[in-house]
């Protein structure tokens, strides 16, 4: 049951993958990543993190996805429009580097050993309820926490020196 | 296995028919408040006290003509509907609509699953619901359409922002994100005649979840996606027959949605005086106390003109957003201090 589900959700968020890449219109690029950010979130929840499914769902496909179909209907790209001039060089580039990724997943892959998965309680307190992460990230985890939040800080106020500079 | 299986089957049929039963009627209600605000009588013609008229309101959507506009994007244009409709339905299975009855010697809980994210998973659904009214804007091809999908859009992310924060107050009193949950540490009393709801606490927190709502239904004074007076229709201009009705029941379905949250979060869901004697009381609670959120809902909307669209950021970012933040940080705060 767990694996058909896990293949047929697998199959989904790969699919609607590649779809991002391969349409020319941007809207619809944008609703294939949607696509794909339910299915990883249903695989979530086949992995008892609701809690990451849900934020996954709340964050991504709630807000920052919004405001991709927002400014895209903004512009209102035209799916046919002229293609940007490529540049020939990169192409045959990418080729050595997908190669490096492959290899790179495929090390990965090898050498992870499967872990033992801490016991699974079910309830408030069990791991991936919201109670075990809050609590990770406030006590073992509160620098690494604190430090990205700064980083998103630096993204904002770099966000409003660029508006800004426009009205000058 | 199996009969747990049928139980959600059953519960989920049930609450969908009643649903849909009681959107209708809510449409019929409010027409009928707004001739009472507005000193008239209202629909009264078809069936006793205009109650038939929902029926006929089904009758003519479905014998409408479906029209599709020759250059819509004709895919999008048919799956909006549906998109903004189906989380909206979604989001019922996580309310509890009353405790524990017994029917035929058998333990029912109104309510269909109590998952440890029930809150998330209301926030996240009805954060999806926007995509049906932005692709209804953008594959209508038609300006006033587009406008509306384009506000929608810069609103819904706006004031759910606001709405998430304000509830974390009411989330740090109960505890838990399960809304059953959240309605069982609201029972009891204080000082044995105050019941123990979280409005007497986290007043701010209600004010401003009651307003960000009010945004994300759409609806008066933050109706700008539909505006009649400037944008015709919105982002449901081009749109008619059965799709146009599926535009309107998602409204109503939200709007019943977030009376139902409401009441759970901040007016103790189903608790009521005898309560544990006689568990059904609990849905009759639960459902007066719901329709008076859903008649302050209309009578705001009766009441009050709309912002502009500046008015409408301005409030969003400015106002409601830094005070549901002072709200949590006083809550937290004083948790700290006394609760411990």
């Amino acid at each position: 049951m767990e694996k058909a589900l896990f293949i047929v959700l697998a199959v989904i968020a790969v699919a609607s993958a590649l779809n991002i890449l391969l349409q020319r219109n941007p809207l619809y690029s944008a609703l294939s990543f949607i696509g794909t950010l339910a299915a990883l979130s249903a695989l979530y929840i086949t992995l008892r993190a609701h809690f990451i499914a849900a934020i996954q769902i709340i964050v991504y496909a709630g807000a920052i996805m919004v405001l991709f179909v927002f400014v895209i209907m903004l512009l209102n790209a035209p799916g046919d429009q002229p293609r940007v001039d490529k540049q020939k060089g990169l192409r045959y580039l990418a080729i050595p580097f997908a190669g490096a990724l492959i290899a790179e997943a495929f090390y990965v892959i090898r050498s992870v050993k499967p872990i033992s998965m801490p016991a699974l309680i079910d309830g408030d307190r069990g791991v991936g309820s919201t109670w075990s992460i809050g609590t990770g990230l406030f006590t073992q985890y509160l620098l690494p926490f604190e430090v990205t939040s700064v980083l998103i800080l630096m993204a904002i106020v770099g966000a409003m020196v660029l508006a800004k500079r426009e009205n000058d | 296995m199996t009969e747990l299986l049928l139980e959600w089957v059953i519960k989920i049929s049930v609450i969908i028919f009643l649903l849909l039963t009681a959107v209708a009627y809510v449409t019929l209600f409010e027409r009928k408040v707004m001739s009472w605000i507005q000193l008239r009588v209202g629909p009264n013609r078809v069936g006793p006290w205009g109650l038939l008229q929902p029926a006929a309101d089904g009758l003519k959507f479905i014998f409408k003509e479906d029209i599709v506009p020759l250059q819509a994007n004709k895919w999008l244009y048919i799956v909006a509907p549906a998109i903004s409709l189906i989380p909206a339905l979604m989001v019922l299975i996580v309310i509890p609509y009353g405790s524990t009855i017994t029917v035929a010697g058998r333990a029912i809980d109104l309510f269909v699953t109590n998952i440890n994210i029930g809150l998330l998973y209301i926030l996240g659904l009805t954060s999806l619901g926007v995509y049906g009214i932005v692709l209804a804007g953008w594959s209508s091809n038609n300006k006033y359409s587009l406008i509306g999908g384009l506000r929608s859009s810069a609103q819904m992310v706006s004031y759910e922002l606001a709405l998430g924060m304000s509830i974390i107050g009411a989330l740090l009193m109960s505890g838990t994100l399960d809304l059953v949950g959240i309605v069982q540490s609201q029972s009891g009393y204080w000082w044995g005649f105050i019941p123990r709801w979280n409005i007497f606490l986290q007043p701010l927190g209600f004010i401003i979840f009651f307003i960000s709502s009010l945004a994300e239904t759409n609806r008066v004074p933050f109706d700008l996606p539909e505006a009649e007076g400037e944008l015709v229709a919105g982002y449901h201009t081009e749109y008619s027959s059965m799709k146009f009705a599926m535009f309107y029941m998602a409204e109503y379905v939200n709007l019943i949605t977030a009376a139902a949250v409401g009441v759970t979060l901040f007016f103790g869901g189903w608790n009521g005086p005898g309560v544990e004697r006689f568990p059904w009381l609990s849905i009759i609670y639960f459902l007066i106390k719901v329709a008076i959120t859903i008649f302050v809902y209309m009578w705001i909307r009766f009441s009050l003109p709309r912002f502009r669209y500046d008015q409408l950021m301005v409030f969003g970012w400015k106002f409601l957003l830094p005070l549901a933040l002072l709200n949590i940080i006083v809550t937290a705060t004083l948790m700290m201090i006394f609760w411990t």
